[in-house]
């Protein structure tokens, strides 16, 4: 930016370089700008249509409610936060270990990919709603329960991006490494999984998103409550007592947390990356 | 000064070819290759590659050139034949390999992509330091060092890729049509780097390529092959002294060497399909 304007004060512009300039910084201001002044009407019109049609609070609280409450209910509210934070992370935890793993056990050899594959397939496509009695069974400790539902949802894309990655890579350094004598692990560490980073990475940033999505879920229909309970445990809870402020409190923190996971993968993926990797390069030139 | 250039087709009588040498390092005896799906990539070569040799193949595309050197690299197994390695060259580990592509690891900067085959024979980055440092000073990268091969020209690129091909210092460099994807100026520039680097170190090249000019402009023998089956059709010896240089590429004799490959090459290409008395 600055060395674009110090050339345009230094070097005379034609009009379609200088309309090009313009345009390009109109687009940088209205990129922050746009979603700003969107949100801030729909919030405003939101308030508007409370007050004109009068609705309940119980039924649509006005947004400074809403505010209000995630103050006056920090404590109660925060707390659900890490608890549904811990089930998140450690699930995200556990599907990087696992999705990883395996796609490195796939890697090895083609007859184990092929045989064990549609397994995970079949356990990504089943809803894990639909799946959620049967653990409720066979698994008593409710944080395991949680978290192996958070693990089936999540580890899935960091399986088949990591098997894709691990075996995308250019034959020619495949060759290379065995000209130069490499064993199987030496083409794993030094040639593979580098490999395989920019497609793990791709598979992190959606497994994030679901493993919190896994982690909610897993919490609404295994309908724990007490003190010790996440925010979708808040979430019912808020329901049945018509707490509707509450309900979108809790609500707005589950989209905030979610966001900032997005947000931490995204720039996590851009600092491995951005060293090398096509997509991570600027985009003028 | 006036070279003495003697062009000649047909088998050469051997260790009379500039700067090549005399004893054999490689000997391919009888070397056939036919895949899965019927074609005959080779059929019965016989190519004796001598230690000191810059050799090119020069053909047409599906002569099997490629396939040759995969073959002589250790990549590909032949169907008949064998090879018979000589002298105290060790098939695989002595061998350089440089792709059409750089091929280089796109997340290692220069320096660890130079020291990617060390690495690989368990050189810590300390003990191999001197052996790169030096190899990237050879083609003229110094100062490149932490440069990432996406901040590098295709021909500094190239450039990476011949030094990672050479920083074990082996008996036998491959080179399956390295330069032919650079602009002409930049494929001049790094024709002249790389006889440079070979009169220096003393490697044996095999070099594959279906350009003429290059061809001649760089080695004291050219292999010329056709396609349908692949095989070994002809061989000129270029005996024009080395050091070879931009004078020597203006030259009436490198101009008389060229029309003399392009005939052979010519006939081989419409001989290719039929049958050709051998030597």
């Amino acid at each position: 930016m600055t060395a674009i304007e110090r050339q345009s004060g230094a070097v005379v512009l034609d009009p379609e370089e200088a309309r090009r300039v313009r345009a390009a910084r109109l687009e940088r201001i209205g990129k922050w700008l746009l979603p700003l002044v969107i949100m801030i009407v729909a919030i405003w019109l939101w308030d508007r249509i409370c007050v004109w049609n009068e609705i309940p609070r119980y039924i649509l609280p006005r947004p400074g409610e809403v505010i209000a409450t995630l103050y006056n209910d920090a404590a109660l509210l925060f707390g659900s936060l890490l608890v549904t934070l811990r089930i998140t992370f450690l699930g995200l935890a556990l599907a990087v270990a696992g999705g990883v793993g395996l796609a490195v056990l796939f890697a090895q050899s083609k007859w184990v990919e092929m045989s064990f594959f549609p397994f995970a397939v079949i356990l990504q496509v089943t809803p894990i709603v639909a799946i959620f009695p049967l653990i409720n069974i066979y698994v008593d400790n409710q944080t395991a329960k949680l978290l192996l539902c958070a693990w089936i949802v999540a580890f899935f894309p960091i399986l088949s991006n990591t098997t894709l990655g691990l075996n995308s890579v250019d034959r020619n350094l495949i060759d290379l490494f065995k000209l130069n004598g490499a064993t199987k692990w030496q083409q794993l560490w030094h040639l593979r999984l580098p490999a395989a980073m920019p497609y793990f990475l791709g598979g992190l940033k959606i497994a994030g998103g679901l493993s919190l999505i896994g982690a909610v879920v897993a919490e609404f229909v295994a309908g724990s409550t007490g003190q010790s309970s996440g925010l979708a445990s808040r979430i019912i809870e808020a329901g049945y007592r018509l707490n509707a402020p509450r309900l979108f409190a809790a609500l707005i923190l589950i989209s905030f947390t979610g966001i900032v996971i997005f947000l931490v993968l995204s720039l996590v993926s851009h600092l491995a990356l951005r060293r090398w990797h096509e997509s991570a390069l600027r985009q003028e030139r | 000064m006036q070279h003495e250039v003697r062009a000649q087709t047909g088998e050469s009588p051997g260790g009379v070819t500039g700067r090549g040498g005399e004893k054999p390092l490689l000997i391919l005896r009888d070397v056939g290759k036919t895949f899965s799906n019927g074609v005959a990539a080779l059929r019965n070569v016989d190519l004796t590659i001598r230690d000191g040799d810059f050799l090119s193949l020069l053909g047409p595309s599906g002569c099997g050139k490629s396939t040759a050197l995969r073959i002589i690299a250790g990549l590909s197994t032949p169907t008949t034949g064998l090879l018979d390695w000589r002298g105290d060259a060790r098939g695989r580990s002595d061998i350089g390999f440089v792709f059409q592509e750089p091929t280089l690891l796109p997340w290692a900067s220069v320096f660890d992509n130079v020291w990617l085959p060390l690495r690989l024979r368990g050189f810590s980055r300390e003990k191999a330091t001197p052996a790169i440092r030096e190899m990237i000073e050879r083609v003229h990268l110094t100062g490149f060092e932490n440069a990432m091969p996406r901040e590098l020209s295709g021909g500094m690129k190239m450039r990476v890729s011949i030094a990672r091909g050479l920083v074990t210092k082996p008996r036998l460099l491959l080179m399956d049509e390295p330069f032919a994807a650079l602009d002409e100026i930049t494929r001049f520039r790094l024709n002249s780097d790389l006889l440079d680097l070979w009169q220096d170190e003393r490697f044996t090249v095999v070099f594959v390529t279906h350009s003429v000019f290059e061809s001649v402009f760089l080695s004291n023998r050219i292999v010329v092959m056709a396609a349908r089956p692949g095989r070994v059709f002809s061989e000129i010896a270029v005996d024009a002294p080395y050091p070879r240089d931009e004078v020597f590429r203006t030259s009436p004799d490198y101009a008389a060497l060229c029309r003399q490959a392009s005939r052979v090459l010519g006939d081989a290409i419409t001989q290719g399909g039929g049958v050709h008395d051998g030597h």
